[in-house]
């Protein structure tokens, strides 16, 4: 095609000051056609977008060309602007949860928006209102109109927005991880949607993920970031089949791989729990009866014997975190565990304290989970030091660099303070902080999935020759079961609290049982 | 990793010092205040009726330290030596020699040579002139802000072990201690403290231990809030969690964890508790129902200025000591209000070391 690109940047750069975010950006958008761009957290895709449309804060510099269907964005006045952001361009965040003003109605909000662009009003802004409703495929939309955002879920939420963001027929609509922060199984959904919408409204989409493998049936063109610069550009099918560059290469790649080790036949019974089930009381209204209590784990079974993994699988919701949480007797939980021929439901006070020292838990947030005001040192040995209290400094030295190298960090990282690591490295220090108490059973509770994929599978492997070199046994949660594959042996599929199924996770995953169990693994992309 | 190693300060620490460092006007004030207190806790080398050190007939003396009865100087009285008597005097003078401290006055002594009626002026002989009982201001004003400042501090410090303690009781343990507890505040601090003061008053002898415990069961009550909500938000943080599952006592995670949280927003509360404890010592003895009288008071020193406006310097004394010393408090509790807060940035660091947060300029081309 001969005729302008409608979004074109010529050699964009950015700076913060010192530090260069983006630096010779060249990227391009038809009309009608699908771009992504794609890179590891902090490759500056976010920042080259948010840079070339003048919404990043004050302080930082953007040089190079900009032209938006043929206009020169460098040149556009405030007013200008505005017009531009919201009308011919939509975007479309990250998070659904933040992204809605939780003050107002769903049909509110929308109607503001037609009000403010399109100058539509009463019955006309409802009926318009109600048709981009139907438009993204929301059920109900009758009832939406009056819902407020937090009675949505996260992917009714994520339809919402983007019913605003096309709210005024724009020409290109910029989703930025618009399905991160969403269940696998909702993740497809809307990328379909988004898909469809652009071929039915004929607009350029601009998809910014960290997930390769996530674009490649919708991209028509990729373009890979690292550290600010590109490194691969091309039609989504080269870039896929005859990846240039080493980056590249391994983005493909990081798909989580490998299996778990073999068990050794019968091995001996670590932990089990019978009639084991969670329920939270419901605040009780004045004058009225208390409403039954929220069951949060319906009564289950389980078991795990010394060596295996049982891989927990389910979407957010499902009870997964719960059910860790109150086996581990951290949420008070009704039945019994049984934790290597005890009864870990009867202790209290000193003696489960004590026991906790055999039963660590990894934590999902690797941002939350380490206090920002200890070093690293002292995070890992804190429950050392208080659980043998008789171990001399230098022994406490020795075993910090021991956990250390178990989590391949050089042993000269204790003295620094975790907010000096990256995401992978801080939940590094978060395994050696159990691992250092040797416990024997350990709790990985969505280790990876805040992750990049490529940290993900590093970290999974790491996981896996811990396991094997201290005889560990994992319960491993997760939503995703590509990595649940590669880590488990058996697995226990949750949904709403109720156990779908439980089995062999081979087996498991080759003839599910349960419809929810297909749709999760045709979610994950298993085959 | 030695353990010294281990204990230096945290980033986080570091950053603060820096910033409250180059919050210009809270870093000297800070240093004005420090410097004012210390005088004054040397008031008695500065301003006092006694000698600081003595020689007589050979043989040296202490008067500062140890009282002397007069008949040690040949006098005819076995009671303490009045130095400022012209008999002892010139025998001091005549059989050795005596170091005065500046000022010849301590808060209460009344000077009896004064020519004229009193309140005096400022002369050479009181810098700040004298109230109406012949008592030199300067002296008053010198032992008047250490007892405010002291009472502040004592008032201060107990007020924060009082509502750490009990706010985070209540925010770590919540439920029913929580419940129980906020009500039971909810009335205390309904109490009206002015009218409990004045009728203690009336009760008993107000001395400073009195006043301090009558304070202090009410100035904790501010602080609860802020630490509840700390502890409150603190306890469900993921590293505290991850703490209860290595199985560490409570009373550790509190120690540990919680209460550094709870810290930051207790210690930008501390300037404001001090000013606020300064001005109700003051307002208590400009009314007359604090201290006892003859104590040095800036608030008694209030009230004179108000009783004598014929002597405009008592009025203008009292207001530059207070309004200095107050001021000084705020600006110093500003700078730690900007320490502690994350988003803050250090603007007068940006021309020195730009690092990435801190550029201001709009550059938008």
């Amino acid at each position: 095609m001969s005729q302008t690109p409608l979004f074109e940047l010529r050699r964009l750069s950015i700076h913060f000051g010192e530090t260069q975010a983006v630096s010779e950006l060249d990227l391009h958008v038809e009309r009608g056609e699908t771009v992504a761009i794609v890179g590891e957290s902090g490759s500056g895709k976010s920042v080259s977008v948010l840079g070339a449309l003048g919404l990043l804060p004050p302080g930082s510099q953007v040089a190079g060309r900009r032209t938006f269907a043929g206009r020169d964005l460098g040149r556009l006045s405030r007013r200008e602007w505005n017009d531009l952001r919201g009308g011919s361009i939509g975007f479309v965040f990250q998070e659904p949860m933040t992204s809605l003003n939780p003050l107002h109605t769903i049909g509110k909000q929308l109607r503001e928006t037609l009000r403010l662009h399109q100058g539509l009003r009463g019955n006309a802004a409802t009926r318009r209102a109600r048709a981009l409703l139907a438009q993204v495929e929301l059920p109900r939309v009758d009832e939406l109109m009056a819902a407020w955002p937090h009675q949505l879920s996260g992917g009714q939420r994520q339809r919402v927005m983007i019913a605003m963001a096309i709210a005024n027929e724009p020409q290109l609509l910029i989703a930025d991880e618009p399905t991160t922060a969403l269940d696998v199984t909702v993740q497809r959904q809307i990328l379909a949607l988004l898909d469809e919408l652009r071929q039915r409204l004929g607009m350029g989409l601009l998809l910014i993920s960290h997930d390769l493998n996530l674009v490649r049936r919708h991209a028509d063109r990729v373009i890979v970031m690292q550290q600010g610069k590109q490194v691969e550009t091309g039609t989504a099918r080269a870039v896929f089949e005859t990846p240039q560059a080493v980056y590249t290469r391994q983005l493909i790649d990081a798909v989580p791989s490998g299996r778990p080790r073999p068990l050794p036949p019968q091995g001996e019974l670590l932990l089990s729990a019978s009639d084991f089930s969670v329920t939270f009381k419901r605040p009780k209204p004045l004058l009225r009866p208390r409403p039954p209590a929220f069951v949060a784990v319906a009564p289950l079974s389980l078991e795990l014997r010394r060596g295996e993994t049982l891989g927990v699988v389910g979407e957010s919701g499902s009870g997964k975190s719960t059910l860790a949480s109150a086996l581990i007797r951290l949420l008070p939980s009704s039945g019994e565990i049984r934790f290597a021929d005890q009864r870990l439901d009867r202790l209290g006070g000193e003696t489960l304290r004590r026991q906790r020292r055999a039963l660590q838990i990894v934590f999902q947030d690797p941002y939350g989970s380490l206090s920002p005001r200890m070093s690293v040192a002292d995070i890992i040995s804190e429950g050392l030091r208080f659980h043998h209290p008789e171990l001399t400094p230098t022994v406490v030295t020795e075993r910090i660099a021991e956990a250390l190298h178990d989590v391949d960090l050089p042993a000269d990282c204790g003295h620094r303070y975790p907010h000096e690591f990256s995401g992978g490295q801080r939940q590094r220090i978060a395994i050696a902080r159990a691992l250092i108490l040797k416990p024997e059973l350990l709790i990985l509770d969505e280790p990876t999935s805040a992750l990049d994929r490529t940290v993900q599978k590093q970290l999974i492997e790491l996981l896996r020759d811990v396991q094997a070199k201290h005889d560990l046994t994992y319960l491993f949660i997760s939503h995703d079961l590509a990595v649940v594959r590669a880590m488990a042996h058996r697995i226990l599929v949750l949904k709403d609290g109720k156990v779908m199924e439980q089995g062999d996770c081979e087996t498991l995953l080759h003839s599910p049982r349960t419809a929810y169990t297909r749709a999760l693994i045709e979610a994950s992309s298993l085959t | 990793m030695t353990p010294n190693r281990r204990q230096r300060l945290s980033p986080i620490t570091r950053r603060r010092l820096q910033v409250f460092r180059h919050h210009g006007r809270a870093y000297w004030s800070l240093w004005l205040f420090g410097l004012l207190f210390a005088l004054s806790l040397a008031a008695e080398l500065i301003a006092n009726d006694k000698p600081i050190v003595m020689q007589y007939q050979g043989a040296w003396y202490f008067p500062m330290l140890v009282d002397y009865p007069e008949t040690e100087f040949d006098g005819f009285l076995p009671t303490t030596a009045d130095y400022r008597d012209p008999f002892v005097r010139e025998q001091i003078d005549r059989h050795g020699w005596m170091l005065w401290p500046p000022v010849p006055f301590s808060y209460q002594t009344l000077d009896r040579d004064i020519q004229g009626p009193v309140p005096s002026p400022p002369d050479s002989r009181h810098w700040l002139g004298t109230d109406d009982q012949g008592r030199d201001v300067f002296a008053r004003v010198l032992y008047g802000f250490r007892l405010s400042v002291t009472f502040a501090l004592a008032l201060t410090v107990g007020s924060i072990l009082l509502g750490v303690f009990i706010g985070g009781a209540q925010g770590y343990y919540g439920g029913k201690i929580d419940l129980f507890g906020q009500r039971l505040i909810e009335i205390w601090s309904g109490l009206p403290v002015l009218f409990l003061l004045i009728i203690l008053a009336s009760l008993v002898e107000p001395n400073i231990w009195w006043l301090l415990g009558i304070m202090l069961l009410f100035s904790w009550l501010g602080l609860v809030d802020i630490v509840r909500a700390e502890f409150l938000r603190a306890r469900n943080l993921e590293y505290v969690r991850a703490a209860r599952a290595m199985g560490l006592p409570s009373r550790l995670i509190m120690r540990r964890h919680v209460l550094p949280n709870a810290m930051v927003a207790t210690l930008t509360f501390i300037p404001f508790l001090f000013t606020g404890a300064i001005t109700t010592l003051t307002a208590l003895d400009f009314l007359g129902f604090g201290l006892p009288p003859g104590s040095p008071s800036l608030g008694e020193l209030v009230a004179q200025g108000k009783n004598n406006l014929q002597a405009p310097w008592l009025g203008i004394t009292a207001f530059v000591s207070l309004s200095l010393m107050l001021s000084l408090l705020v600006f110093i509790g500003e700078g730690l209000r900007d320490a502690f807060d994350p988003r803050h940035i250090v603007t007068s660091a940006a021309a020195a070391r730009p690092t990435p947060a801190n550029h201001d300029q709009e550059s938008q081309p």
